[in-house]
């Protein structure tokens, strides 16, 4: 349909599309490097949060992470994080491991990792916030 | 198939080998690649900690103790420790990483030496978090 000569084997949508052969094109790139933008000042709030914490017994932590701006920014942190570490973790998956079935049961493994973590921090985190 | 006498004599004679990992010396480059995706790997697994860390200030005062008494060992100040630099590591790799993206900072030296930075500024960076932690304890 073009006056292209080459032996490109594309169809027009999926040209259209740009999503490539993998059919996500740079989604994973582009998360990635959302997450890691949106990580520089959540980390940077987390340490700072925890040098503030530093010793802080029982109560004065519990009445710290039940602030709504604390637990806020906190699941922001977590989501933004996990997220981040599972794409990450698929790409070293992906590097290291050749046989496709483990590869594909460790990469359901480490998303299972990653929500597992994510969900038990954030309902401790929601119970702290919602009275205890 | 079965190789010919040539190619069988030709897979024989010693050949001229391109240098490999045992005689080669990493450029700084490289090395800090290298460690960007085991500080990755560390913080994977760092998470569970936070988790821990999280959900005890949720159950109880003893699963909270006995969490800040893990911590408090010094196996748990190491690993704590540790794990401040992989974060503050990957951190600046990862803004390493945006600059390269902009198309700065790639040319050989400039590369290195920002490669070096990154090492020096998480050492420092580990270092003032820890300082300013121990003095907002008082102790």
């Amino acid at each position: 349909m073009s006056g292209n000569k080459s032996n490109d084997m594309r169809t027009p949508m999926a040209k259209v599309r740009g999503l490539g052969s993998s059919h996500e094109g740079t989604q994973h790139f582009w998360r990635q490097r959302l997450t890691a933008l949106a990580n520089i000042p959540l980390t940077l709030f987390f340490v700072g949060f925890l040098i503030a914490l530093n010793g802080a017994g029982y109560a004065e932590v519990r009445a710290a992470l039940a602030n709504p701006f604390v637990a806020l920014v906190m699941i922001l942190f977590l989501i933004s994080g996990l997220y981040h570490m599972r794409l990450g973790m698929q790409v070293i998956i992906e590097d290291y491991v050749i046989s496709e079935g483990l590869k594909l049961a460790t990469i359901a493994l480490s998303t299972f990792f990653t929500i597992a973590v994510g969900v038990a921090s954030i309902f401790a985190l929601l119970k702290l916030a919602f009275g205890g | 198939m079965s190789k010919s006498p040539a190619t069988r004599e030709l897979a024989r004679r010693e050949r001229p080998l391109s240098p490999h990992l045992t005689i080669y010396r990493p450029p700084i480059t490289m090395t800090m690649s290298i460690i960007h995706r085991i500080t990755g790997g560390a913080l994977y697994f760092g998470t569970l900690l936070v988790a821990v860390w999280l959900m005890a200030a949720a159950t109880s005062q003893g699963a909270f103790d006995w969490v800040n008494w893990a911590f408090g060992t010094w196996l748990g100040r190491l690993i704590l420790f540790g794990y401040t630099w992989a974060l503050m590591h990957h951190m600046l790799g990862g803004v390493r990483h945006f600059i390269w993206d902009t198309g700065a900072g790639l040319e050989k030296h400039t590369a290195s030496k920002i490669a070096w930075a990154t090492l020096a500024g998480s050492v420092v960076l580990t270092l003032v978090i820890w300082v300013a932690g121990y003095m907002a304890r008082g102790a």
